[in-house]
């Protein structure tokens, strides 16, 4: 195939996609507002154990998705750690940039724990609460801690799965005592809720910083 | 009022458009990454100009600072990886004189 024979296909390739999408968009517009979930989810709030409507579907009404984004996060992990060993760390701070990760370090971790709990009646959660603990993961990397001040072999890799455990075990647990996997008692909800978020933010977070080292670190075979 | 937010998310609109061109049509891969940052913590205003404050949270933490901290390390990497395979070349090619 000649260069500007399959050039004039992408071409018609994208425009039949374009158009498709332009179709959908119009038939959507032309539709009106259709029946909406949003209606049904917003009357059912008060039967999630939380107030903010983003975590209750979530962590309640949509759990399984959120079980299952768990998972996936801890595949690309094991995927990254498959690749080889971390690349060398960086050299160490220079004067300035020390004290800047003596103060932003913890200030994250606070904020960290502080969108965590917030997250039950306003914006906030699970997710953003473990990408700033990853952000401080990354900031004490790049001031030359090689391991991102994660911990070591088995207890990073038991923080790695913290997540997808904690959910599993819950479902479980809820199964062995009649109800459904995921379906909380009213009773219970918020603290299972907070529960499966607290470890699900310290695997994020473990998670992502290991993602940022890019390899293993600290297990035997690599320095 | 309405007006200078009417404004404020035309120029916000533009600016992702522009943002996004630029950062797939960069040649150099590190100024593409540090246009996808840009990009991020611009949508993340969109998304809170949208009433949106959890997904603004998330992009400009996930979207914009972590992916954009990934990116960067996997851009010097490979990076690095294309300039040791160049000086294997060229040794190579000195090598048998």
């Amino acid at each position: 195939m000649t260069p500007t024979l399959g050039r004039i296909l992408f071409a018609s390739l994208f425009a039949i996609l374009g158009g498709l999408l332009f179709w959908a968009f119009t038939v959507a517009l032309l539709e009106g507002p259709p029946e909406r979930l949003a209606v049904i989810a917003a009357d059912a709030i008060p039967l999630s154990g939380v107030s903010n409507p983003v975590t209750s579907v979530l962590l309640n009404f949509r759990a399984y998705d959120t079980l299952l984004e768990m998972a996936v996060l801890l595949a690309a992990l094991l995927g990254i750690w498959a690749a080889g060993p971390a690349s060398p760390g960086f050299e160490r701070a220079g004067i300035v940039f020390a004290s800047l990760t003596d103060w932003l370090v913890p200030l994250l971790i606070l904020a960290a724990g502080y969108l965590l709990w917030v997250g039950g009646h306003a914006p906030g959660g699970a997710f953003q609460a473990g990408a700033l603990l990853a952000a401080a993961g990354v900031v004490l990397r790049l001031s030359g801690q090689a391991d991102a001040g994660l911990p070591r072999g088995v207890w990073l890799r038991a923080l790695a799965v913290a997540g997808l455990a904690a959910f599993v075990l819950v479902g479980l647990g809820l199964l062995v005592i009649g109800q459904g996997f995921l379906t909380y008692p009213l009773a219970h909800a918020k603290w299972l809720i907070l529960s499966i978020e607290t470890a699900a933010t310290l695997a994020i977070g473990a998670t992502l910083a290991a993602a940022y080292v890019g390899g293993r670190v600290g297990d035997e075979g690599s320095a | 009022m309405t007006m200078d937010l009417t404004l404020f998310d035309l120029l916000l609109v533009v600016s992702l458009i522009a943002m996004a061109v630029f950062c797939l049509f960069s040649a150099d891969i590190q100024r593409a990454v540090i246009l996808f940052i840009v990009f991020g913590l611009l949508m993340a205003l969109a998304w809170a100009r949208l009433r949106a404050p959890d997904v603004a949270l998330a992009e400009a933490a996930i979207g914009a600072g972590l992916s954009g901290a990934m990116l960067l390390a996997a851009a010097r990497r490979s990076m690095e990886g294309q300039r040791r395979r160049t000086d294997l070349r060229v040794d190579r090619e000195e090598g048998p004189r």
